[in-house]
């Protein structure tokens, strides 16, 4: 039988944010269009993971496969949509430019956009439910706006994985049901995603897997074998509350600076 | 009133001087834009400011300034541009040394020439009449070049500014990027060395941008909206430096400034 390599592969990375170390040791492999969550306390890594495997943030050591191939050899398949706050939506651009900025790639820097740019584009919009947005300028958006926009971009882009950081805070039900709509639609098309999230409950019931992490490896598998007491409280530590009946409480208290502040969990494991 | 227009162009000076002018105007509202968007005013302030030692040493050896200048601007930009990377400083430190370091390098060589005052105060604030057949060229050769790089690059330049993140998965070379367009930059605030000189060049990179910001959101209107007005402001200040007997450089900020109140105030009232 011939091996078929995985869609992406992350062997013994570690990665520093500035001096310190962020994520130790993590191995993961991602089959084929699988939809992850990730999941693990404030300061865990997870965005320090997602920037990362997009060559953000190098890799100290270990090495991240794509297709069997290190990164940078796919210029076009890795799409990642970051938190909303790190854009400047003042920028004098409507919802179409920045939906066109996802096929940016195809044509070469000085190439103007062709027929099948131009209806890669059209169609993301379409099936965001935001066409009739497409002229908008992007200042006017709402938040959930924004976040379909981002989303539309990452279609444009036809990648094979998709990265998402945090899709699922500060967005109105509505967009959080056409994200997950999406990622559904995402898998018949055999593309794998991997988001990041705090809610528990979406963990647990709208994906595939589960990777589970505190700057090192917890658990990754089904939400089943993933979310288990043993395992969240190797995560999350002291902020996680288990009661009587079996239920289990996550306490995140902390502002989502992931990178800026030590959890309690840290001393955990070193 | 035709008089009035027709006037002045009977001196070939002034003609050399309006066709400077406006490329210059044009010009510095097309690369403000990106300083508008890229908060980048301190640093064509600092630029601007940081040529002067370049602009000195020509000038005491009798070479030509634009010459100069652009050595020393390209010199200071990736200067700034290598110091930020490093990461030892924080970016606006870094041009801030360089810039008072290189200004007042400047201003020590130009004073040991005799009559200083009057040729300092025409690398501060422009000397439109001092425009050489020479100049002339230079300055539409190396306007010329800015222009065809920002419409060549203009999705690049687009995508860097607005979403550094997408850059870098696009695989993009941001850091190239960000040095041909400090290069840029710098040619541009050169190249208004003579008219609105030095010490004003940063007001016709921010000011017509900032009121074709007010204006409209799509950032090729914004271009050339931000181009009309500093071509405008270039042709109405020079008239006005003509007949009023003022320095160019004022002359031209003042009516750039008088129309981006007029659009400020307007956009205020519909609210």
């Amino acid at each position: 039988m011939t091996h078929i390599p995985h869609r992406l592969e992350v062997e013994n990375i570690n990665v520093a944010y500035g001096e310190k170390l962020v994520l130790k040791d993590l191995s993961f492999q991602a089959p084929h269009g699988a939809r992850i969550a990730v999941v693990g306390p404030n300061g865990a890594g997870k965005s320090t993971l997602f920037k990362a495997l997009v060559g953000l943030l190098p890799l100290q050591s270990g090495r991240v496969l794509i297709h069997g191939l290190p990164l940078g050899n796919h210029k076009d398949c890795v799409a990642y949509i970051p938190q909303r706050e790190e854009v400047d939506w003042r920028f004098p651009v409507t919802v179409r430019d920045v939906v066109m900025m996802g096929r940016f790639n195809t044509r070469g820097w000085f190439a103007q956009p062709n027929r099948d740019d131009r209806e890669a584009v059209d169609r993301s919009l379409a099936e965001m439910s935001i066409a009739n947005l497409a002229k908008t300028s992007i200042s006017d958006l709402s938040g959930g706006q924004q976040q379909r926009v981002f989303l539309a971009r990452a279609l444009a882009q036809e990648p094979h994985i998709l990265l998402m950081d945090e899709p699922f805070t500060g967005v109105d039900v509505t967009t959080q049901e056409a994200t997950i709509d999406l990622l559904n639609r995402l898998r018949q098309r055999q593309v794998t995603a991997i988001i990041s999230t705090h809610d528990l409950n979406l963990a647990a019931t709208r994906f595939d897997m589960v990777l589970l992490i505190n700057k090192r490896l917890v658990a990754f598998g089904s939400a089943a074998d993933v979310l288990k007491q043993e395992n969240l409280v190797r995560a999350f530590g002291s902020s996680l509350l288990v009661m009587e009946n079996g239920a289990m409480l996550v306490d995140e208290c902390c502002p989502p600076e992931e990178e800026h502040h030590e959890t309690e969990a840290d001393g955990l494991y070193d | 009133m035709i008089d009035i227009l027709l006037h002045p162009l009977t001196y070939a000076f002034m003609q050399r001087g309006l066709l400077a002018g406006t490329m210059v105007g044009i010009l510095c509202a097309v690369m403000g834009t990106y300083v508008v968007l890229r908060g980048m005013a301190f640093l064509g302030d600092a630029l601007a400011h940081a040529i002067m030692p370049g602009v000195a040493i020509a000038y005491l050896f009798g070479g030509n300034l634009l010459i100069g200048a652009l050595v020393a601007a390209a010199l200071v930009a990736l200067g700034i541009g290598y110091f930020s990377r490093q990461g030892a400083i924080k970016e606006d430190t870094a041009i801030g040394i360089l810039f008072a370091a290189a200004l007042s390098l400047g201003v020590a060589m130009i004073s040991s020439i005799r009559s200083y005052a009057v040729d300092l105060s025409h690398i501060l604030f422009g000397n439109v009449l001092g425009v050489s057949t020479t100049d002339l060229w230079l300055t539409f050769g190396l306007g010329f070049i800015v222009l065809l790089t920002v419409f060549l690059l203009y999705r690049p330049f687009m995508v860097i500014s607005f979403d550094p993140v997408l850059a870098a998965t696009l695989r993009m070379p941001a850091e190239l990027l960000r040095n041909i367009m400090l290069l840029l930059l710098a040619l541009t605030v050169v190249i208004s060395l003579q008219t609105v000189g030095v010490g004003l060049a940063a007001a016709m990179l921010v000011t017509p941008a900032a009121t074709a910001y007010l204006i409209t959101r799509r950032l090729a209107p914004m271009m050339l909206i931000s181009a009309i007005i500093g071509a405008l402001s270039s042709l109405v200040g020079l008239y006005i430096s003509y007949y009023l007997d003022i320095v160019s450089g004022s002359a031209i900020v003042l009516t750039a400034t008088a129309v981006f109140m007029v659009v400020f105030l307007i956009k205020k009232g519909k609210r």
